[in-house]
């Protein structure tokens, strides 16, 4: 079944009292922080108390990721080698503008990963913060096979771009939708970036419900209050799980009968009406609404 | 094992403040202030002790101010404070 990641939530890496909680509130990923959130004097303390984290605390299913500061950084080496070492399942590159910078973390994965004999374990994703960045989304997308996702970072997107966010979200547009079409078109998961103002729920939702729209995979969050909206937005209503298991059923009669085009509910059912279906029916599953014995 | 005066950690819920200083004499002088030190005070202990051994750090005065900090924390500050008094690096790179 496809890994749900529809929240990844940001924990500070220099934090262990939210460290040892985060996993508590169910988000699907959690993301521990090596890069901007811990100051360059605890850089060293900070990448200890990760490693001991991942080394000790039962995070259950929850994906683990580590944002490491970038290899160009006196710091980012060692991020690799101490996450790698204890077994964290995603690396997430912060400010990714080249592919090249891409295959450079694979190496170093790779050299720490041939040292404790786990070779292939660890899987990346990358940020894509800058104009640069969203020029080169496909080829970072397909730099490695490693490569689980892209994510967009739309602070320093923004900063780069001349511009700052609007409750709207269109200086983002053409930035949320190359990121998602690079995606798709490299089989890997696009995520959105934070929303910042936990006090502003009612946007955060529109937020939501746009990148929902537009076809992302989730969202990486700050404040585990996020997680229920997005949750909301992410899983399919009844009604939409009723008409996939309708298309599903009907199509798998029409194969039976070894007839072609067929209808449902008067309206013609092709091939991406099914891939749509079967993707409600995965999510559904994926989020528990649904149990495959509802299959039949 | 030559030791400056470091310290790690924070006095945040859930963290641990390791200070580490040289000592006159031998073995680890561990002195520890916790709220919880009726209960898991010899466990705090043990974690520390055994960490600083396996680093080589057999001589030391250890000050540690306990928030409630589990064993992978008190690991990773004794750790910590002992890289950053020895400046051996537990990395490679």
């Amino acid at each position: 079944m496809k890994r749900l990641r529809r929240t990844m939530m940001f924990v500070p890496g220099n934090n262990p009292g939210m460290m040892q909680d985060a996993y508590i509130y169910g988000p699907d990923s959690i993301m521990l922080d090596l890069e901007d959130s811990v100051t360059m004097a605890e850089k060293d303390t900070a990448r200890l108390l990760v490693y001991n984290a991942l080394k000790s605390i039962d995070y259950g299913k929850t994906e683990m990721v580590v944002r490491i500061n970038p290899l160009s950084t006196p710091y980012g080496k060692k991020d690799v080698e101490a996450v790698v070492k204890a077994g964290v399942d995603v690396i997430r590159m912060p400010k990714t503008e080249t592919a090249e910078e891409v295959v450079e973390v694979e190496r170093e994965i790779e050299r720490v990963e041939r040292e404790i004999g786990c070779l292939g374990r660890t899987q990346i994703m990358a940020a894509i913060e800058s104009t640069l960045g969203v020029v080169n989304a496909y080829a970072i997308a397909t730099a490695s096979k490693r490569m689980m996702g892209i994510a967009l970072g739309a602070e320093d997107y923004c900063a780069n771009l001349k511009t700052q966010r609007s409750p709207e979200g269109m200086e983002l547009l053409m930035a949320r939708q190359t990121i998602v079409v690079a995606a798709r078109a490299a089989g890997i998961d696009a995520l959105d970036t934070v929303y910042s103002n936990l006090n502003d729920m009612e946007t955060f939702r529109k937020e939501v419900e746009l990148i929902h729209q537009l076809g992302f995979d989730g969202k990486s969050i700050i404040n585990p209050r996020q997680i229920e909206i997005i949750n909301e937005v992410f899983t399919p209503t009844q009604k939409a799980i009723d008409k996939a298991l309708a298309v599903i059923a009907a199509i798998k009669e029409a194969e039976s009968k070894g007839s072609g085009v067929i209808a449902v509910n008067g309206k013609m059912v092709d091939r991406p009406v099914v891939i749509r279906a079967q993707r409600v029916i995965d999510l559904a599953l994926a989020s528990g609404v649904i149990k495959k014995e509802d299959l039949v | 094992m030559e030791l400056k005066m470091a310290t790690a950690g924070t006095m945040e819920s859930g963290d641990i403040m390791i200070q580490l200083a040289p000592s006159d004499h031998p073995g680890l002088d561990i002195h520890l202030q916790s709220s919880v030190a009726f209960q898991f005070g010899d466990q705090i202990r043990e974690v520390i002790r055994e960490t600083l051994m396996g680093l080589g750090i057999t001589k030391a005065e250890v000050y540690a101010t306990d928030k409630g900090a589990l064993d992978c924390t008190i690991r990773a500050r004794t750790t910590a404070a002992a890289v950053r008094a020895t400046g051996n690096d537990v990395w490679s790179e």
